[in-house]
């Protein structure tokens, strides 16, 4: 119990996907402009990436590796998560209409976020069982809406906030992101 | 001309990552040594260029519904080949990019590439396109990796570049600094472009 304790920690706070992995930085400064759509966005996440995770542990152990294709795993990954997202956008318009129309517009933009096969990469690298897999592809996501709330809020400031017109918009975000990270640093050791 | 003119603005007018906001990930995570961001930068070139010029052969054999799912498919059989390329003939580097090697195929600076451009365009334009953009990005990414390795460790493709007593800024390497210096860098575009009268 306390090994799965520390994975989350670490996958939130001390190794967050965005802060300090470099990972789904584009739907990260993208949709961060306004808290719902962070929200929205973040809930999206959460359920597509722990789906994922779990889907591509089961075809890298069950298909890739006993055919010895394991080199087609990033053609195999991309394929799983492009018709997973889908097919979720499918089912949940048919039943569940109200949780399709929260997080309808953010699901196709899931597909090009590397966050999603990155994590999937990162469980399969680290070789996670299965169970460590749905735990870190959970938290990690859970980090990134963290991160990406955090950031939301910061950036529904900056309209009242004296910023030089050339810094404007993408780039006092980024330096944002970075005093962000900066902060973030701070968890390291937290987990030994 | 217009072959000129489509590579050409790659380096400038739509400079990736400064003009074009995309493809961040590989962009903040390789640069902290000048030498991985030029690895990746030419590597994202090779998969850009060859998927530019596939996407251009099949412009009109594809179906559009069906449009994305067939240029990722054509991006990662290149990703696949850059991969194998790069542990076979480049293994510290293959090394050094890591998990982003296979993450080229969602930077999406190459997929919107294909839709934008190589979808539409003949194969010679296509070609031009995708070797300007990826030049570019390439430059871009080995600056940037530049200016933080030598502020982060005083040194520039591994050799000793400051004076003795420089205390190394350690944060630069790390990723507040990526984002840090990227911001400044995107400030500073944005100060030289309206210098510059708009085209």
């Amino acid at each position: 119990m306390g090994d799965y304790l520390l994975l989350i920690v670490s996958a939130i706070l001390v190794s967050n996907i965005v802060l300090a992995r470099y990972l789904g930085n584009c739907p990260f400064l993208g949709v961060s402009q306004k808290m719902d759509t962070a929200v929205g966005m973040g809930m999206a996440v959460i359920f597509v990436v722990t789906l994922a995770g779990m889907i591509t542990w089961v075809v890298q152990y069950a298909i890739l590796n006993p055919l010895g294709l394991e080199y087609l795993r990033t053609i195999a990954f991309i394929l799983v998560i492009a018709s997973l997202v889908q097919l979720v956008e499918m089912f949940l318009q048919k039943s569940v209409p109200a949780l399709y129309k929260a997080l309808g517009i953010f699901l196709p933009l899931i597909t090009t976020n590397c966050a999603v096969l990155g994590i999937a990469i990162i469980n399969i690298q680290e070789e996670f069982n299965f169970m460590q897999t749905v735990v870190f592809s959970f938290a990690s996501a859970v980090g990134f809406s963290l991160a990406m709330v955090l950031l939301a809020s910061l950036r529904e400031r900056f309209p009242t906030a004296r910023i030089p017109s050339a810094f404007a918009g993408m780039p006092i975000a980024m330096i944002t992101v970075g005093l962000l990270a900066l902060a973030f640093l701070g968890f390291t050791g937290l987990t030994g | 001309m217009s072959v000129v003119k489509e590579f050409t603005k790659g380096f400038w007018q739509e400079l990736p990552p400064f003009r074009l906001v995309l493809g961040l990930c590989p962009t903040l995570a390789v640069t902290t040594m000048a030498e991985n961001g030029l690895g990746m930068g030419l590597a994202t070139t090779f998969v850009l260029v060859f998927s530019n010029l596939l996407v251009s052969i099949l412009r009109k054999l594809i179906p559009g519904k069906v449009r994305i799912a067939s240029y990722i498919v054509v991006i990662a059989s290149f990703v696949v080949m850059a991969e194998l390329l790069l542990q076979a003939y480049w293994y510290p580097m293959y090394k050094a990019l890591g998990i982003f090697v296979p993450l080229i195929v969602v930077n999406c600076i190459i997929l919107g590439r294909a839709e934008a451009f190589a979808s539409k365009n003949p194969i010679i334009l296509s070609l031009a396109d995708g070797l300007g953009i990826g030049l570019g990005f390439t430059i871009s990414l080995t600056v940037l990796g530049g200016i933080r390795e030598i502020l982060g460790s005083g040194k520039l493709f591994g050799a000793e570049v400051m004076w003795s007593s420089f205390e190394p800024l350690g944060f630069m390497v790390k990723a507040p600094g990526a984002f840090v210096c990227l911001g400044f860098l995107l400030g500073l575009m944005n100060i030289i472009s309206r210098r510059r009268p708009a085209h």
